[in-house]
């Protein structure tokens, strides 16, 4: 069974994410395009195993008004250096106010889960076969790279300055 | 300066530990080179022909005696014994063997220093004035904005990858020194009507394949809304800048191609979600940071020191590294010195690790211990008593590092080049050195007088050649080396860019290219009218024409 990193921990997972041509949608836990969640939506709208996952050029405001019904969004990663996907998630965390399962897919890598869990993704994805069971336990050390960032993000919307007293110097 | 607390200690400390750790997994196979690759280039580590180069932030060019002294030691510890100054006021190690990086980034981490976005596609070192705190023309002290600026923006968890590289200047005096106009945001300390500090804020101005002036996206952002604001750019370039192109991914390109009208827009619809929010400055976090950058402990001196005035009149070759090297203060018996790494035959901004050290010891006995980088790639030791500048002056010709040229055209700003840099096209650095070496007349160099002339060696444009008086870029034809040169560009408040002023030429044409430029200028020029106005006054024809006189003789005769 695919594995996810969820809260901080490994779990499995029995959510599958259909491609970017999917047209039909499956029984059981599926993470649809947008576009085909668009094309459907009246027909999935009752399913509660229902996700929807997001390119990095779609915008999160064509989900504004369904995030109550989802289970997860995803957002896709195509190239992991592409870095709009933490905008989109910093966006459906705080404008859009959506609290369910914000998944991570495509290229995850270690490296990048500490930005990735401050824009506000509590589910990352690493693609099957990058990491070895192993290697995906111990790369949950990376999310705990930094223990006070400076800035303000969704994990935590105050910066540094505001979450603590930073020491005076001396006049 | 700005000192670490225990949290900018320990953000700097588990930024070593993390580094190390990719580096080791890297080492190991475990992570691929495409992986790594933004990994190392966002701690400043390049790949390059000869070795790897490591940059060093120095945040707006601020440094302290010690930490000199460390970065020499490394110098000679880990590398040749020399490091070069970049045109944005950092530090960069030609030769480290990339298993010794984590170390070395380890010894750095011990003086408060580190090497955190010094590359790749995020947000790069805050640059500013060199003179920040001690100028004459200062409204309002940049500093203590760069290091909030600066904080805000290391680490950013959304902006880590953005489309391209994202670089931000800040300026507070009426001139501006520090190319906000050539920045992707430039920022301009400025006052309202009210008194009320806030910035005038600049965006899609930078140099690269594409030069463009930054255009004013907003007159006045109260200070308190400095940081929701600029998240918003960023917000705005993350999700819309191209990504398509490295060339068009800049946001001076996506500014262009909206309109900054347009583009205004967006950026105000976005920061009024954020605006008021968590992000917004308080008095006491400003104050917290402005206390690192009070005054410091000047002494009551009258205005002119009058046996400074003696040595000026007795000694000339004083008097001449006075006139070029020694800047006004704003403190009464004052003076800021610039130390120039624009020595003829010393690679432009390079400085051996002998050099830091005694600077670090003339910082410590002069200066209260604290010496500044400048984008011209020159050293200042800001505060120095008018009574101290002959010993200062002394100190610095024994190690070289007096020659009295800042601001004239030895003086000038050069990229390493192909020498080292695996982007170049061209060599730049024995350009430099051959218009150095023309030119070595200093009376001649007095005359001429006010010029910059930048070097790049390739279109990525790090010697800011299209804002030299006189720039000189390396293309690359058919695997040669060739040179282009452009007439007229400047930095500061009336920044221009140069315009080209025909085909390029051979590397070792340079030189008489520009003693034929300088020479129409001598003619052309009105008393006491800089080369710059003079360019501006005729335009490039009289200089094209007299650059390509034979040319144009050679074709007349294979045509007739």
């Amino acid at each position: 069974m695919a594995k996810l990193i969820k809260n901080g921990k490994v779990v499995d997972d029995n959510w599958q994410v259909l491609p970017a041509d999917a047209t039909e949608v499956p029984a059981g836990p599926v993470i649809v395009p947008l576009a085909l969640w668009q094309s459907a939506a009246g027909e999935l709208a009752d399913r509660g195993d229902l996700g929807v996952w997001l390119a990095p050029d779609e915008d999160p405001a064509e989900l504004a008004d369904a995030l109550p019904s989802l289970a997860v969004v995803a957002i896709e990663f195509p190239k992991f250096a592409d870095g709009r996907g933490y905008s989109s998630a910093a966006l459906l965390r705080s404008r859009y106010g959506y609290r369910g399962e914000l998944r991570a897919i495509g290229e995850v890598l270690r490296d990048q889960f500490f930005y990735l869990t401050r824009c506000g993704f509590d589910a990352l994805q690493p693609a099957e076969g990058r990491y070895t069971d192993e290697q995906l336990v111990a790369s949950l050390a990376s999310l705990g790279d930094f223990s006070e960032p400076y800035q303000g993000a969704i994990d935590r919307p105050e910066p540094v300055w505001r979450r603590h007293q930073r020491q005076q110097v001396a006049a | 300066m700005y000192r670490y607390d225990a949290f900018d200690q320990r953000i700097v400390d588990e930024r070593v530990a993390q580094f190390s750790d990719q580096t080791t997994r890297y080492l190991a196979g475990e992570l691929s080179e495409d992986e790594y690759r933004p990994l190392r280039l966002q701690n400043g580590l390049y790949i390059q022909k000869q070795a790897p180069m490591l940059r060093i932030a120095v945040p707006y060019g601020l440094l302290s005696a010690a930490q000199l002294r460390r970065v020499a030691r490394i110098a000679r510890d880990y590398d040749k014994g020399y490091v070069h100054f970049s045109t944005r006021q950092n530090i960069q190690y030609n030769w480290p063997a990339l298993e010794n990086v984590p170390k070395i980034l380890a010894e750095l981490a011990e003086v408060e220093m580190h090497a955190i976005q010094t590359s790749g596609n995020c947000i790069r070192n805050f640059t500013s004035d060199p003179y920040a705190g001690v100028a004459g023309d200062e409204v309002i002290d940049p500093r203590p904005w760069a290091e909030i600026l600066r904080q805000w923006a290391t680490f950013h968890p959304e902006f880590a990858y953005l489309p391209r590289k994202f670089k931000i200047a800040v300026n507070g005096a009426s001139e501006d020194r520090a190319v906000i106009q050539c920045h992707d945001i430039g920022l301009d300390l400025v006052r309202n009507d009210a008194g009320e500090t806030g910035f005038r804020v600049l965006v899609g101005g930078g140099l690269g394949r594409t030069p463009i002036i930054g255009k004013e996206i907003s007159a006045f952002v109260p200070w308190q809304d400095i940081i929701t604001y600029c998240e918003a750019i960023l917000r705005v370039y993350n999700r819309f800048g191209r990504r398509d192109n490295m060339y068009k991914a800049r946001i001076k390109i996506l500014v262009q191609s909206m309109g900054i009208e347009a583009f205004r827009e967006q950026v105000e619809a976005e920061w009024q979600h954020s605006r008021g929010g968590p992000g917004t400055l308080t008095e006491s976090e400003v104050a917290r940071v402005a206390g690192h950058f009070v005054d410091p402990a000047y002494e009551t001196l009258p205005a002119e020191d009058a046996g400074y005035h003696r040595q000026l009149a007795d000694n000339k070759a004083f008097a001449a590294w006075a006139r070029r090297n020694v800047r006004t203060h704003k403190q009464p018996g004052y003076a800021s010195v610039v130390l120039s790494l624009k020595k003829t035959g010393v690679a432009p901004g390079d400085i051996t690790s002998e050099q830091l050290e005694q600077v670090a010891d003339w910082a410590d006995r002069y200066s209260f211990g604290e010496v500044r980088s400048t984008h011209e790639q020159n050293l200042v030791l800001a505060d120095v008593r008018q009574s101290d500048l002959y010993a200062v002056w002394q100190a610095a010709r024994d190690a070289g590092l007096a020659t009295p040229n800042i601001g004239l055209l030895t003086d000038m700003i050069c990229c390493p080049g192909g020498d080292f840099c695996n982007l170049a096209n061209a060599k730049s650095i024995p350009v430099a050195e051959a218009i150095q070496e023309r030119f070595d007349d200093l009376d001649y160099l007095h005359d001429i007088g006010d010029i910059e002339i930048n070097i790049s060696g390739c279109m990525n444009a790090c010697g800011h050649h299209h804002v030299g008086h006189i720039g000189i870029l390396g293309v690359d034809k058919n695997g040669q080396e060739w040179y282009q040169v452009t007439i007229g560009g400047a930095q500061g408040n009336q920044a221009s860019l140069g315009k080209v002023i025909g085909p390029s030429f051979a590397r070792a044409e340079m030189p008489d290219v520009l003693e034929r430029i300088i020479q129409i200028y001598i003619e052309e020029r009105h008393a006491d009218e800089r080369f710059i106005d003079t360019a501006r006054r005729i335009g490039i024809a009289p200089f094209k024409t007299r650059v390509y006189a034979d040319r144009d003789v050679k074709k007349k005769v294979v045509n007739g």
